[in-house]
């Protein structure tokens, strides 16, 4: 079970957090033009690396607030947690 | 009656408690502090099972958590437990166990002449064999392959005891209380960690308890008890025996299994049978030990062939003899002390080394006592069928290559000693990659991957004086990273015999013309031809020859096997060990209990149960309660000998007539407030929500960014910046997950803040076309005529001095109301509501009738919003804002969501107006087509239509839009029924919707 360092609330058992998905994706600006390919890539593709991988987390049994996680996808090592807004 | 094979004086075991216990169906007694194992041996029963494939007879190998051999049925306060490790099980008055995977007895096993076919039971004989033909899977093979497989027989009855889970964090962990599991748990406790100290054993002390050492001027045995006494006694430290670490996971977790009751008769009250650890450790001390290698040679696995450690320990704990004639096999010096032992008690053994006339202290020591040492010799066979009864032995050659001539020795058992293997298990788990040390023939763990230090002999280590040094020092180190303290405790001095290396050999060449099975993996019945037949088969891998040949697959996961196995290929392959490598080591290191697993989540509370504080009073009132995700809801009031159907269409009826009420306190409700909360809604929902009134509600739907229907509700404006929005019960922790999601992450620059309230109001439903009047006499100071409250208005009322929110919304179509108050008062306008109504003919109604009310008005739910459909499909595309964007609505412009034939929903009623319509069913357009049969849609919820008096359904249909009127078929194989029905509007009762708006 993963030790995560919610960037709120400091450092929390796994089961109380909630997986949120891939945190590189940008979501298109509202009423701006997307071509079917980039809408396409923003909804469906996502990269499965082996290694380092920027996630969201979201800390459902606790602050409830959004976070992202670098972690390695095969050796489950977290280098770091960064509210939202930040970037690595 | 005397116990043939029980030495008087010595052991550890109390004799003044004898305990009696039965064992297939025969009584014996030991002593309090025997385990099975020790029990039996006693008594002179060394046959306790059958092999897994060839129905070998099975004894004992081990003492204790590597045994392969000595798996029973136990059966303890009328419960039975299978795969029950005869060696670790500890004696109780009343013990009863039973010999597993035999039949119809242990001494006469009809499965046995697999043994004489063994031929045909090649490695990976039911890959070859099972194939075909095909025909044969189901009926034949797999029914045989089951009964054949595994150990015992679990019960089937509700296990009654109690398991529990504990949660704990400490600076240290300590996975062993041997030498070295003690002396840094000792270090570290004094310089202040919090330390926990794990023992798998009822005892501590591990290997202290039966070596001949002194340490700092006591026994080791002493100098361990009073190192946990002491231990026991410091608020820092927490002490447990019959405790296993028995798995190695993500960031310093790993999770113990304490026995607590588990050698008793029968559990304490409110004591847990067994209670599982999860542990955050800062550091794990690994101090796990090491196992003794076997040595193989013919017929290796015949009773009486035991481990010499075990032997040892069975001697030097339980006073009790494996044989009064024993032959030492041994190629290190491990084997003299089982020999010294046997010696000291009367016992004349004979030593067999492999190694020509070593140079060491404990040889000297041996030959002092007048032991017959043979040097150079190997065992080449055990012989005996249910009991070892002599061994040809041989001389061997310097290269270990060529026999001699094979001699007959007279033995009742051969005590095998092939030097150690480190039990690296938990620092291999961890991610450690472990390395081979040539020294030792094993591997050893490598450079930490988590914070994890091996010490002791887990680490190669097998002189007690380094592995002391080095494990104080561990202690000292590991403590003084996390609590700063620097206090240093003394290392006694420790009086230790010099070890001599040991003999590589481990393997023992078949004598000219001999066919002597040589067992390498003793609980799967995998020998050495089996593993050379692999390779010939072309197998290269390690973990492909484990998968192939099961070695190493047992419960026993090859904790004595493995090694030998490697030694093999690497032989056969002209490898080196470390270029074949191991196979991987998972968790759990021993079988944990499913029971420990699942621990207090277990029927009512295997999740938790939400009631509404309406929940008395429906009980009360014979409701007949679902589950509605974590909900409990009622589904009906059932009323004399009704049943569900009769029941809820009673309520529904009761709707459409006069009045009915519904407890809708599950629903979803989420506060959404602040200056942009309209902005926001805008952009959550589909249609357009800028220009609402204070005062009004309106209907949304919400979509995922892939253009699904995410869910649906009501959102009602309460004041400027505060938003009452409503979810499905399911949907609940989702939409509020999802719109914390959009604002934290997506759109920051949004002053909104959201917070679920489902739990602080209590919802009722009042619905039917007498609802005005029931709400008019509940709020008598409020206009509630179609006017003073419209469709979609809403009021804040006083309800008998509650303060009450009034919805005018409906979901059963009818004129209806929603009321809610404070949770705490919810009950109390439940009742008012049911007092005040009495006039109206007022009914509470379930869920159930609630379905029939929405299915034939077409108002869709979770049935048909299922995770697969847009807007469209359900016939909400009128929601869907041109003017605006919203999440989702670029996917809904993808080409199959603009379909000329797209699926969309549609009503759906038998031909014969009789016919109940089972949901799931698949619409098809010809009744006895090919299979497949082309699916055009599936039917999603069914009801007793109560306006029209004939069964109605809903279906998510192909080209919905053009297929009203057509008739198709309904198939449902599950139930085996084919119905003819016809498509008709899924609006089935007042199509323009002119009730909800009366």
């Amino acid at each position: 079970m993963l030790h995560i360092k919610c960037p709120y609330c400091g450092t929390r058992s796994q089961n109380e957090f909630a997986y949120g998905g891939d945190a590189t994706i940008k979501r298109p600006e509202l009423n701006k033009e997307v071509s079917d390919k980039e809408w396409d890539t923003f909804v469906y593709f996502r990269k499965s690396p082996r290694g380092k991988h920027l996630e969201f987390w979201h800390h459902i049994s606790g602050c409830r607030q959004w976070f992202k996680v670098q972690r390695d996808t095969t050796t489950h090592e977290i280098f770091k947690t960064l509210k939202p807004n930040e970037d690595i | 009656m005397p116990q043939d094979y029980r030495l008087d004086k010595i052991g550890l075991i109390n004799r003044n408690k004898k305990i009696s216990f039965k064992f297939n169906g025969k009584s014996y007694f030991g002593y309090e502090g025997d385990t099975l194992a020790s029990a039996l041996i006693a008594n002179g029963v060394h046959l306790v099972g059958r092999s897994f494939k060839y129905h070998r007879p099975r004894g004992f190998f081990g003492a204790g958590v590597d045994e392969p051999y000595a798996i029973v049925q136990l059966y303890r306060n009328n419960e039975t437990d299978p795969n029950v490790r005869a060696t670790e099980q500890e004696l109780f008055e009343g013990l009863e166990a039973k010999s597993v995977n035999c039949w119809p007895s242990v001494n006469f096993d009809i499965g046995a002449i697999n043994n004489f076919l063994n031929k045909f039971f090649p490695a990976g004989f039911y890959y070859k064999t099972f194939m075909w033909p095909k025909s044969f899977w189901y009926k034949v093979y797999e029914p045989f392959i089951r009964k054949a497989a595994g150990f015992g027989v679990a019960s089937i009855k509700h296990d009654k005891e109690r398991y529990e889970h504990k949660y704990e964090y400490c600076d240290l962990l300590i996975t062993g209380s041997g030498p070295s599991g003690l002396a840094s748990a000792y270090a570290a406790a004094k310089n202040g960690a919090r330390v926990i100290l794990a023992e798998d054993k009822p005892r501590f002390g591990g290997s202290l308890l039966t070596s001949e050492v002194n340490i700092g001027n006591q026994s080791g045995k002493e100098w361990a008890e009073n190192i946990v006494n002491e231990l026991k006694e410091m608020p820092n430290v927490i002490v447990r025996n019959r405790a296993q670490v028995f798995g190695y996971y993500d960031h310093n977790m790993l999770v113990m299994s304490e026995r607590i009751n588990d050698h008793l008769p029968k559990s304490k009250k409110y004591s847990p049978k067994q209670r599982l650890w999860y542990i955050r450790a800062k550091e794990v001390v690994i101090s796990s030990g090491s196992i003794e290698r076997p040595l193989v040679f013919g017929n290796n696995d015949t009773p009486g062939v035991v481990l010499s450690s075990a032997a040892k320990e069975y001697l030097k704990v339980y006073g009790v003899l494996v044989g009064r004639n024993p032959l030492i096999f041994t190629n290190n010096d491990s084997g003299y002390e089982t020999a010294i032992e046997f010696k000291k008690n009367g016992i004349w053994p004979i030593i067999l080394d492999t190694r020509n006339n070593p140079n060491s202290e404990i040889v000297d020591e041996a030959k002092r006592m007048g032991i017959d040492i043979k040097f150079s010799y190997v065992v080449v066979a055990a012989k005996g069928y249910k009991k070892v009864k002599s061994a040809e032995i041989a001389k061997i050659s310097e290269d270990k290559k060529e026999l001699g001539a094979i001699e007959n020795i007279n033995c009742d058992c051969i005590c095998v000693s092939g030097f150690w293997t480190p039990t690296i298990h938990l620092a291999s788990q961890s991610g450690n990659k472990t390395k081979f040390n040539e020294e030792i023939d094993a591997f050893v763990p490598g450079k930490s991957k988590q914070e994890e230090t091996t010490v002791g002999s887990a680490n190669g280590i097998f002189t007690l004086e380094e592995t002391l040094k080095t494990s104080f020092e561990a202690g000292h180190q590991l403590s003084k990273k996390i609590t700063k303290n620097d206090n240093k405790v003394s290392i006694p001095k420790v009086v230790e015999k010099k070890l001599t290396k040991h003999d590589k050999f481990w393997c023992v060449p078949l004598p000219k013309g001999k066919k002597y099975k040589r067992f390498l993996d003793f609980q799967n019945d995998v020998a050495v031809t089996d593993v050379e037949l692999a390779l010939r088969e072309g197998y290269r891998s390690i973990e492909h020859v484990k998968r192939y040949t099961t070695l190493g697959m047992a419960t026993d996961q090859g904790k004595t096997s493995n090694l030998n196995g490697l030694q093999l290929v690497s032989d056969v392959e002209n490898k080196i060990v470390p270029s074949v490598g191991h196979t991987t080591f998972r968790p759990p290191y021993t079988p944990v209990t499913i029971g420990a697993i699942v621990g207090r989540e277990v029927g009512k509370h295997s999740k938790p149960t939400r009631k509404s504080p309406i929940h008395s009073w429906h009980e009360k009132h014979n409701a007949v309660f679902v589950d509605a995700g974590v909900w409990l809801r009622p589904r009906y009031y059932k009323q004399g000998s009704e049943g569900l159907f009769e029941a809820s269409k009673r309520e529904a009826e009761n709707v459409r007539k006069n009045v009915g009420v519904c407890d809708v306190t599950t629903l979803g409700k989420i506060d959404v407030k602040g200056p942009d909360a309209a902005e926001f809604l805008n952009r959550v929902y589909t249609n357009a929500w800028l220009k609402l009134p204070i005062g009004k509600a309106r209907y949304g739907v919400m979509l995922r960014e892939d253009g699904i229907v995410m869910d649906d509700g009501t959102t009602t404006r309460i004041s400027g910046n505060h938003y009452h929005m409503t979810t499905t019960t399911a949907q609940a922790a989702n939409v509020l997950s999802h719109l914390e999601y959009y604002l934290q992450v997506i759109w920051p620059e949004l002053n909104v803040n959201v917070v679920s309230t489902t739990e602080q109001w209590s919802g009722a439903a009042i619905a039917g076309p007498k609802s005005r009047n029931v709400l008019q006499k509940l709020f008598p100071n409020i206009d509630v005529s179609n006017e003073g409250l419209p469709f979609m208005g809403y009021v804040e009322g006083d309800l008998f001095g509650v303060h009450a929110r009034i919805f005018r919304i409906s979901f059963s179509g009818e004129l209806a109301y929603e009321v809610n108050v404070e949770s705490n008062n919810g009950n109390y306008m439940w009742e008012k509501i049911i007092e005040i109504g009495k006039e109206f003919s007022i009914q509470p109604y379930g869920t159930e009738a609630l379905s029939t009310l929405r299915i034939e008005m077409g108002h869709v739910a979770g049935s048909e919003l299922d995770g697969r459909t847009i807007p469209y499909d359900n016939g909400l595309q009128g929601l869907l804002s041109k003017k605006k964007d919203f999440i989702g609505k670029r996917s809904l412009s993808r080409q199959a969501f603009v379909a000329e034939d797209r699926q969309k929903v549609v009503g759906v009623v038998p031909l014969d107006k009789k016919t109940s319509i089972p949901e799931g069913s698949h619409l098809v357009k010809e009744e006895k087509a090919k299979l497949p049969n082309p699916k055009l849609g599936h039917v999603s919820a069914s009801c007793w239509s109560v306006e029209y008096n004939n069964p109605f359904s809903l279906a998510i249909l192909h080209d919905g839009k053009n297929m009203i009127g057509q008739k198709l078929f309904a198939l449902s194989p599950l139930k085996n029924k084919s119905i003819p029905v016809e498509i008709v509007s899924s609006h089935y009762v007042d199509p323009k919707g002119e009730r909800v708006r009366s």
